[in-house]
């Protein structure tokens, strides 16, 4: 039985609907993330997650329990925020000795733990300081330990690394994901950056416009986005319009692409089968597109004109044109290509996604 | 200042990238219940009932419902005169107060050179002057007996006083030296609000400074100058002691009702009262329907803000200097006169220009004679008892105002409270006499008027409005994940109200009550209409004794008065600046 159950929330403001007909499961002991870009409903998902926000339809379910109109102060979440809401009149003890506080806990426990959840955030001694005194970091921390320290149920983080600049950024990710598999605590994590989506969480629900749209493992999602939105969001995708051809098997499909004309062979593990003459869009990864010379013969060979060559360090991409269709492809090295040249573009069968439009 | 209770949860929200600004959290029911109930009763016995029972008994004659008085009073033209008189001088005020206090503001606010500081250090100080201290000050300086008119006398050898302190000129001059102040404040933190970048666009576009100054600077400044208006034009339809002390033959609104209600012309006074009230709240929402649509949205600010120009060359820098130690000059001596009055022999400044011989005696009197120094004590327990209820009720307002419900109800709700801010005292203190003059249905057979508790009532109406907008102020500056954080670490409605909520608006809230506070200890607009004898606050005492021509004294209470009110001042101001 999964820990958290959201089913059918739906929740509107004024005429704007924020969050509609959203469900998951997050399993105990799992780091999952809600990744969209921003206005898509997340935020809000995640504060009636934590009882700040009441949704219209739907229930709440936590622990085989439904909290749906259980105030937030009784749900015993740990919540950390965007701009971290640390008390301005407080210092770091007494912050994150608030929710002990608020439990009634005995002064001498209070000491205790507010002691080691500043040691699990590396900021032992720093008790005393005033808030306002600390690096954005630090405060990040502070507000972090003052999630942990009431024991949380379930961990809530609303993209609580956006402030912070990149460096301080990925260092503070790696330390936040041991410091949540340490404790074994569940979190439900709320960001706009797939890198830190993919990097933190073991299952990610992507929403787009108030909907959830496919949720998977980081790895699942990236390789067979589901649909146009979840590809055109996961990444870079070369997204090519065509016809399922009536020739195909069940196995292989083949489709036609509209600009260019060529034949694409497609392996459809399973994923569901077009109607044949509609269009459809079937999606490739740059870093999946080959670059081979003119004359090899390979499946999904189109031939192509090598049009321009972006320099980017580590790799480079290179945009190329096959008979009108416009592809794009990443290469380690780009030496030896220039444009101009005359190349054969490889499309592999496994590596091509159909989505739904 | 403009507008206590704007509505505070007009933000809209969403899943936005900033934290969103959240409804706030709900408090239960039972509490709410009881704080819309406390509200809606003061609200109902201080503002609503008092105010349609004059409204009614302006709209009846011998029992029965008739326009009469209102005939006959615009019939009679002194009325007529007080009409034109108040809002003549009011807009006159208005256009002299913007003529001196915007060039000052940008002088004083743009550029910088030596006696800089000192001006804007003493640029509010007439604001800190109650207005009856203000005009007995001007009366010693500036009248056909005072030091100037004495000095020019001895200088060129005149018969006569050259001038009389009486009429339109000296009204105009007084009101100028005493309300500038608006309009200098404000434009003055308009203009550290506007981006210098906008500036320096334009003037790269190839605007002249003066197309900047009057295409993008004057411009982004109309809310500051509209509300500078409002406050100006509010202030002069209220001001008593002026007109009263030195208005000549300019009878003016407040000062008729006054004297109407000292003949005992009851029927009168009403409505004259009204007709005043009316007007007061059409410039009101004349002047805020005009400010709603001229409101710029705050580009986003970044780089530099605040610059002043250093004014180096030789010419200008010395006509700035001479400007800054002039107005500086001007602004003080009122209060040093009153300073060397205050310290004058009873008696024996007759002709000289100033006084001869000088002495203690006078505040040796007023704090050791006992009848002299209990009106320290009948201000200071007044004003405490108002300002201490405004605290209180600025929490129940702010509390109900900030949950989440009806707008409609909220609006009506704000503006009720800023009803008695926007009515001149006099008419606040002309309702409450006549609503609790007589038995009334709200208060049965006890008879408010008369008692002890008749003055804090009114300070309390009159001001409270002050309260509610600096803790409203307080509040909006929280972040509403501040209480969300709260909720989320378990803490319930008044764990977060206590250790939350009050701490954090404690200083704005305290410092918006001590105002409050200061400003009732000098009341006497609405004091003189319904005072206790047996209860007379300081003002009431400062003006008995100028009417028995002991001068010193009345000078030495307002000396003490102003000390007090400095005093309180500092302390507000230390706690502003701690939040």
């Amino acid at each position: 039985m999964p820990l958290l159950s959201l089913k059918n929330l739906s929740k509107r403001f004024d005429k704007t609907a924020a969050v509609t007909d959203v469900s998951l499961d997050v399993e105990r002991g799992e780091f999952f993330g809600l990744l969209g870009p921003s206005g898509c409903g997340k935020t809000t998902t995640l504060r009636m997650i934590a009882g700040l926000e009441q949704p219209d339809s739907g229930t709440i379910e936590f622990d085989g329990g439904n909290i749906t109109n259980l105030p937030a102060e009784r749900r015993g979440f740990g919540m950390v925020f965007q701009n971290y809401a640390l008390f301005p009149h407080l210092n770091v003890f007494e912050n994150v000795a608030f929710g002990l506080r608020a439990r009634h806990k005995s002064n001498e426990e209070i000491r205790e733990r507010v002691k080691g959840a500043l040691e699990l955030v590396q900021l032992p001694g720093y008790e005393k300081r005033r808030v306002d005194e600390l690096s954005g970091g630090q405060q990040q921390r502070v507000a972090i330990a003052r999630a942990i320290a009431i024991e949380p149920a379930l961990l809530l983080f609303d993209e609580p690394l956006s402030n912070l600049d990149i460096t301080l950024r990925e260092e503070t990710r790696g330390e936040l994901r041991e410091l949540v598999g340490r404790l074994g605590l569940t979190a439900v994590y709320v960001t706009h950056d797939q890198e830190e989506a993919f990097a933190l969480c073991d299952r990610i629900s992507v929403m787009v416009g108030g909907r959830i749209l496919q949720t998977g493992r980081p790895r699942d999602l990236y390789a067979h986005p589901a649909q146009l939105s979840v590809g055109r969001f996961l990444g870079r995708n070369n997204l090519i319009r065509v016809v399922r051809l009536s020739s195909s098997t069940s196995e292989i499909a083949e489709f036609k692409t509209l600009d260019g004309g060529h034949t694409i062979r497609v392996r459809m593990n399973g994923q569901n089968l077009s109607p044949m003459n509609q269009p459809c869009i079937l999606a490739i990864r740059p870093e999946h597109v080959l670059i081979r010379n003119a004359d090899e013969k390979l499946e999904n060979a189109l031939p192509a004109t090598v049009r321009e060559i972006d320099f980017a360090g580590a790799t480079s991409s290179i945009k190329l044109d096959a008979n009108g269709l416009l592809l794009e492809a990443l290469a380690l090295d780009a030496v030896g290509i220039s444009a101009g040249d005359q190349r054969t573009a490889v499309l592999p069968p496994d590596r091509i996604s159909l989505l739904k439009e | 200042m403009i507008d206590p209770a704007r509505d505070t949860e007009t933000r809209r929200r969403g899943d936005a990238e900033i934290s969103s600004p959240s409804p706030r959290l709900p408090f239960p029911a039972s509490p709410r219940l009881l704080l819309a109930l406390t509200v809606a009763v003061v609200l109902l016995y201080g503002v609503i009932y008092p105010n349609l029972h004059v409204i009614v008994a302006s709209l009846e004659r011998d029992g029965n419902w008739s326009i009469v008085n209102y005939t006959q009073a615009l019939s009679q033209t002194v009325v007529l005169e007080s009409i034109f008189a108040s809002v003549g001088v009011s807009i006159l005020t208005v256009l002299l107060c913007a003529a001196v206090g915007i060039p000052l503001a940008f002088l004083f606010e743009r550029y910088t050179f030596p006696a800089r500081r000192l001006f804007a250090t003493l640029a509010a100080l007439p604001l800190v002057l109650p207005p009856l201290v203000g005009t007995v000050a001007f009366i010693f300086l500036c009248g056909e007996s005072g030091i100037l008119a004495r000095l020019a006398q001895s200088v060129f050898h005149l018969e006569q006083s050259p001038w009389s302190l009486r009429g339109w000129a000296a009204l105009l001059l007084f009101h100028t030296y005493t309300m500038y102040p608006f309009f200098y404040i404000l434009t003055g933190a308009g203009l550290t609000r506007i981006d210098a970048a906008l500036a320096e666009a334009g003037r790269s576009l190839g605007a002249t400074r003066a197309r900047v100054l009057t295409r993008i600077l004057l411009p982004q400044l109309t809310p500051s100058l509209i509300a500078a208006a409002l406050l100006t034009f509010m202030t002069s339809m209220a001001s008593f002691s002026a007109p009263l002390l030195f208005g000549g033959g300019v009878r003016v609104l407040t000062l008729e009702i006054y004297t109407a209600r000292q003949r005992g012309d009851a029927s009168l006074a009403i409505t004259e009262t009204v007709i005043l009230a009316v007007i007061s709240l059409s410039a009101l929402f004349f002047f805020q329907r005009y400010e709603g649509t001229r409101r710029f949205a705050a580009a986003a600010m970044k780089g530099s803000t605040k610059q002043r120009r250093a004014i180096a060359t030789g010419k200008s820098r010395a006509i700035a200097i001479a400007c800054g130690v002039v107005f500086s000059l001007i602004l003080v001596l009122p209060v040093a006169t009153l300073v060397l009055v205050s310290f004058a022999r009873e008696g024996n400044w007759t002709t000289q220009t100033l006084p001869t011989s000088y002495t203690i005696a006078n505040y040796v009197k007023i704090f050791s004679d006992s009848r002299a120094s209990e009106v320290f004590l009948n201000s200071l327990s007044m004003s405490a008892i108002a300002a201490s209820a405004a605290l209180l009720w600025s929490f129940c307002v702010a509390l109900l105002l900030r949950r989440k419900g009806s707008r409609k109800w909220k609006r009506l709700l704000s503006w009720l409270v800023l009803v008695p801010w926007a009515l001149p005292g006099t008419v606040v203190a002309v309702a409450l006499a006549e609503a609790y003059g007589k038995p009334s249905p709200l208060l049965g057979s006890f008879i408010l008027v008369g008692t002890f508790w008749i003055l804090p009532v009114v300070y309390f109406l009159r001001f409270m409005p002050l309260v509610v907008r600096a803790l409203q102020a307080s509040m909006e500056q929280i972040d509403a994940a501040l209480e969300e954080a709260a909720s989320s670490l378990g803490a319930r409605w008044w764990q977060r109200f206590s250790r939350i909520t009050v701490p954090l608006v404690w200083p704005g809230a305290v410092a918006g009550t001590l105002l409050a506070f200061v400003i009732a200890l000098g009341e006497y607009v609405a004091s003189v209409l319904v005072f206790v004898p047996s209860n007379r606050p300081i003002s009431i005492a400062i003006a008995s004794e100028l009417r028995d021509f002991n001068l010193g004294t009345a000078a030495a209470y307002g000396v003490a008065l102003m000390l007090f009110i400095g005093l309180i001042m500092m302390i507000a101001t230390r706690l502003e600046r701690r939040r």
